[in-house]
């Protein structure tokens, strides 16, 4: 097996069926990504982005193409590709580690003693700096934390693609910040194989291996891929005065500002919000996309 | 301060830790104390001089209309005539097992036997009847509703076909139901030596009907609105059906469930009193109409016993239901009204 298509995506398009007829959503989508490679995607909201993530995850099935992960084709969801949602989605019934326990009991049933399970949770939770709060519910703990647990949630499921859609998009920025690095000094432990939605370019620049720019929908698809091969562990302080990260970062700012210039029409945007994951009052095409 | 006892303000506020009350203000104590118990108090007071002023410009065919002080008599004689009924009743069983002792001593393999009292049931038995029916009714109802409403929730197939069904049977009114369960009951419920009489089962069942609708409803709007995002992560995690619906859909959904159920309880409470009045059987449904065709002087007011009664049941009924919601549901932090 070539490490070069661990995880393929490949000639992924989607249509949406809606009152006025099917709404391609995405188009021709592919791209390889390798064993331990962090993958950022990024582009205007509306662009389909989401979409790719969910179909990756199983959540969606694409109308053409398909995704092969490890040799094995993606037809439903499952915990080998674990996603972070960006509203972090803990059971607000369950503690932080009940949350985790949820996931460690579904995928190590009988591959784990119950110690063994309880180890992990604890690691799992310590990992994301956690373990001083485990026992608490989600709403007596704060939303960056909240991300934190979801995340560890995540990586306790051992996926073998972690799939994270704009996962730090609604914490503050200092809050933000601190999860980054987090998530940097994770990546640089555990090596996972991992694509993240995000619209921060910073966020991309300094996270990423490969920043997969996508066009504006519809029928999205990949416009440009840039290889950030910025030595690591990256410092975000450093690297603010890095002439080689500021040249990436105008690379993905000149994309997504001259190139795919945000569309300014409103039935534009309203029938590209049909394609996105986020959640959107009465809107048909995405419920029955999802049913 | 938030005050968790209901009523006592001073006493929520003894429930917090020691170290707070320090931060308490006292000089708001009294204050508070006014709202929540002077506030409700006044109304009551002017609620008893409207209701003494208008009653007794009113005359009926039983005399005037009682005002509140005739009705509190009549409860407290309706007390007394409660424990009237209970002494007679000891004294009853007291003189049998006497008269056996003595026919024991004369023959000590003698066959005795107690007869059971047989003197008609107070106003105060009325009620525990009728507590008694209405919870098994609700019960049964919470039982066939709650199941139905999941699956309804979770499947639109299952919704579509069931809907025009439920639709149609809840705005039926209880009278309607009677005579159909009566007569069923009668029919299907032959035995010799029958564990519950006839009248509670078809009581307890008119009350099943009529009230299951709401909780039907509700759960099933309330597993229907369960978050995307948590299906998503059932969906992730594969939870297989039954972990599925008892880690993330009963959860989520027990707000909405609680409040059909507090809706199921008080309308099944309202259609048991009248079904009691309508078939004659026992509870207070049946005191009242007793009350009403006996037509004494003294009637008028001990239906108004009876009504203040059926109130405050419902009243404490659906006070029972909020506390068994505070200790399930994990949202404690749901206002709960």
């Amino acid at each position: 097996m070539s490490n070069e298509k661990y995880l393929e995506i490949s000639h992924v398009s989607i249509e949406f069926p809606t009152p006025n007829g099917s709404f391609k959503a995405l188009d021709d989508v592919s791209l390889h990504i390798e064993k331990g490679e962090f993958v950022s995607l990024i582009g205007h909201s509306g662009c389909g982005k989401s979409t790719v993530l969910n179909i990756v995850a199983g959540l969606y099935q694409a109308t053409n193409g398909g995704v092969i992960l490890n040799s094995k084709e993606v037809n439903e969801p499952g915990p080998d590709r674990a996603v972070v949602f960006q509203n972090h989605s803990l059971l607000p019934w369950l503690t932080a580690y009940e949350n985790v326990e949820l996931a460690v009991k579904q995928v190590f049933k009988g591959k784990k003693s119950k110690p063994e399970m309880r180890d992990w949770i604890e690691h799992n939770l310590a990992l994301v700096h956690m373990e001083h709060a485990m026992h608490k519910r989600p709403n007596e703990i704060s939303g960056g934390m909240k991300q934190r647990v979801g995340i560890a949630r995540a990586l306790a499921m051992e996926p073998k693609v972690l799939l994270m859609d704009e996962p730090f998009g609604a914490l503050d920025a200092l809050t933000r910040a601190h999860m980054q690095d987090s998530l940097i000094e994770i990546q640089a432990r555990l090596k996972n194989t991992v694509i993240m939605i995000t619209h921060d370019v910073d966020e991309a620049v300094l996270l990423s291996d490969r920043i997969v720019m996508m066009t504006n929908g519809p029928e999205a698809t990949i416009g440009e891929v840039l290889s950030v091969d910025l030595p690591r562990p990256r410092d975000r302080i450093k690297m603010a005065n890095d002439p080689r990260y500021n040249y990436f970062r105008s690379e993905v700012l000149k994309f997504l500002y001259e190139r795919q210039k945000q569309p300014l029409s409103k039935d534009a945007a309203a029938s590209q919000s049909a394609a996105d994951g986020k959640p959107e009052a009465g809107n048909s095409a995405k419920e029955e996309a999802a049913a | 301060m938030n005050t968790k006892v209901m009523g006592l303000p001073l006493l929520g506020q003894m429930t917090q830790p020691l170290y707070k009350l320090k931060t308490v203000n006292w000089s708001d104590v009294p204050k508070q104390a006014l709202r929540k118990l002077g506030v409700p108090l006044i109304s009551i007071v002017l609620f008893l001089v409207l209701w003494d002023g208008i009653a007794a410009h009113i005359q009926t065919s039983l005399g005037k209309v009682p005002g509140p002080v005739q009705v509190w008599d009549q409860a407290v004689a309706l007390y007394h005539e409660h424990e009237d009924a209970r002494k007679r009743e000891a004294r009853f069983y007291e003189r049998q097992e006497k008269r056996n002792a003595e026919i024991l001593a004369k023959d000590p393999n003698a066959k005795v036997e107690i007869y059971p009292y047989t003197g008609s049931p107070t106003f105060f038995d009325q009620i525990e009847t009728s507590i008694i029916t209405v919870m098994t009714g609700f019960l049964l109802a919470s039982l066939i509703a709650i199941p139905i409403g999941i699956l309804c929730g979770l499947s639109t197939t299952i919704y579509t076909a069931l809907n025009p069904i439920i639709q149609t049977f809840k705005p039926v009114s209880p009278l309607a139901w009677l005579p159909i369960i009566t007569l069923i009951v009668s029919a299907v419920y032959v035995s010799a030596d029958p564990m519950f009489s006839k009248s509670f089962i078809v009581s307890a069942l008119t009350v099943t009907l009529c009230c299951m609708w709401p909780t039907i409803i509700n759960t099933t709007v309330g597993v229907s609105s369960i978050d995307k995002d948590l299906i998503n992560v059932s969906r992730v995690l594969r939870l297989n059906w039954l972990t599925n619906v008892y880690k993330i859909v009963l959860p989520s959904s027990i707000p909405m469930m609680f409040a059909g159920l507090r809706v199921s309880l008080g309308i099944g409470w309202m259609v048991l009193i009248a079904a009691e009045m309508l078939a004659q059987n026992p509870g207070l449904g049946k005191f009242v109409w007793d009350e009403f065709q006996n037509g004494s002087s003294n009637s008028l007011a001990r239906i108004m016993v009876a009504v203040i009664a059926i109130g405050l049941i419902g009243y404490m009924l659906d006070r029972l239901m909020l506390l068994l919601q505070r200790v399930i549901s994990w949202d404690k932090s749901a206002t709960l009204r």
